[in-house]
């Protein structure tokens, strides 16, 4: 990187403003798509879970053990048999969200107090009923609060997948930026990205706000 | 099975067994590359994170360090540390990275250390000051030794996060396990970068378990007699690392 080279070229940003928006809109997608496909496996476990009591020793200690594992080994442990592609990005991503989602859900659906869930089996709900209507409005606050760092998390995470040929802000940042020893370039996708995981962590506690007006007195 | 063949021919390649390129070299650099900046982060750490825990000053800083550290790439750390050391005239590769480690690896350490300090019940700590103990006594003789395995869980945290992170030095150019897996990539040579892969896994999990085994180890006698463990001895999530 020639030393003479200013940290931040403005006029790079402003003549690349559709590019930048572009791999924001690229990492934006990418973590939709690991936090939505996680929740969905993550929601089923728990039930799992919650049904036969002995999966839960079994399900915690494979994905500690996903999530200890740095996220290149993972996404390089997949590519002799998936490659280069968003399906390698996604799997990886989506273990990593497992652990944090799983043990959320769980917790959420235990903090319900005994009292109201018999209540609800005397008002004579069924078992699904009772889930829907009862149980998950209780644990939504516990399960939120999961959703959202399972989303910073992968929002940072999603960087990585440039090494291994995709795009978003990890494009901008090693691609455009290391590779090519362009500073502006590691700045803008650094900082977008940093943004992204506070601008979605503070969005989603609003929705969860919004969501359990109840909950407002409560301490988070 | 024809890539089981093609990553044990790998294998046993005596290449890869001696050098500069061998796998014993690897893990000893990424060792190197790791041991520095988290003893570094250690001491600076340590002391600010006993300090907010037993004064309960700037006990927000401590909480929010570690929602700040989740929400920092450590890709993006370990590029945004580039530019300057190279503008520095420090150098491209190591520098840059050992930096990024540090500042890694000291936010789990302050949180944890603080939130195991208030986890200390105050009346122990009244009943010290009753004995006519010195605030440094209080905290080496009452508070550390109660706290210490949430202390140690954090230091887990970092150290398994470093040990992750450094991989990404490899995209600097810096030596260590992540070689295997960015030249891997770039030569189309899937058994280098799988067994890369395998190795840095195995390293991080053996580093979550030593750690662990140091937190369990690391209760002091009198409370496990009592049987009253401390409860929150993971107070933090940790990250999934790199």
């Amino acid at each position: 990187m020639p030393s003479d080279q200013p940290l931040i070229q403005f006029d790079w940003i402003v003549n690349n403003l559709g590019e930048i928006g572009r791999r924001l809109g690229e990492h934006i997608e990418m973590t939709v798509i690991a936090v939505v496909i996680g929740f969905v496996v993550s929601f089923g476990l728990a039930l799992l879970i919650r049904r036969y009591r002995g999966l839960s020793g079994p399900v915690l200690a494979v994905s500690g053990v996903l999530y200890t594992v740095p996220s290149l080994a993972l996404f390089a442990l997949l590519l002799p048999f998936t490659g280069l592609s968003l399906l390698s990005a996604e799997i990886a991503l989506v273990s990593y969200t497992v652990l944090i989602l799983v043990r959320n859900i769980l917790a959420g659906l235990e903090s319900v107090p005994p009292d109201v869930s018999e209540a609800a089996v005397g008002m004579g709900l069924t078992a699904s009923q009772r889930l829907w209507r009862i149980e998950l409005p209780i644990a939504l606050p516990v399960i939120v609060a999961g959703v959202r760092i399972a989303t910073v998390t992968t929002i940072g995470l999603v960087t990585v997948t440039s090494l291994i040929g995709q795009g978003g802000l990890g494009y901008l940042i090693v691609v455009v930026g290391i590779n090519q020893f362009f500073a502006t370039a590691i700045y803008v996708g650094a900082l977008l990205s940093v943004a992204l995981a506070v601008g979605a962590d503070l969005g989603l506690l609003r929705l969860q706000r919004a969501l359990t007006p109840w909950s407002q007195a409560r301490a988070e | 099975m024809e890539f089981a063949r093609a990553v044990i021919a790998w294998l046993v390649d005596p290449a890869q067994w001696s050098g500069p390129g061998g796998i014993p070299t690897r893990i000893g650099e990424h060792l190197l590359l790791s041991i520095g900046p988290l003893l570094a982060a250690v001491l600076v750490a340590l002391p600010i994170g006993l300090y907010i825990g037993h004064t309960g000053r700037s006990a927000l800083l401590a909480v929010n360090l570690a929602n700040i550290g989740r929400a920092l790439p450590s890709l993006g750390i370990i590029g945004i540390f580039l530019p300057i050391t190279a503008g520095l005239g420090l150098g491209f590769g190591v520098p840059p990275t050992v930096i990024a480690l540090f500042a890694l690896a000291i936010p789990p350490i302050i949180t944890n250390t603080y939130a195991g300090l208030r986890e200390v019940d105050p009346e122990l700590i009244e009943a010290g000051r009753g004995m006519g103990m010195r605030e440094t006594e209080l905290l080496t003789r009452v508070e550390l030794p109660i706290a210490m395995p949430i202390v140690l869980a954090g230091l887990r945290t970092s150290a398994v996060q470093v040990v992750a992170t450094a991989t990404l030095g490899a995209v600097l150019g810096t030596g260590g396990l992540g070689r295997y897996i960015i030249d891997g990539i770039k030569q189309q040579d899937d058994p280098q970068l799988f067994v890369g892969a395998v190795i840095v896994a195995l390293l991080a999990i053996t580093t979550e378990l030593s750690f662990a085994a140091l937190q369990r180890a690391a209760v002091s006698p009198g409370i496990r007699r009592s049987g009253r463990l401390p409860t929150a001895v993971d107070a933090e999530v940790p990250r999934p690392s790199g």
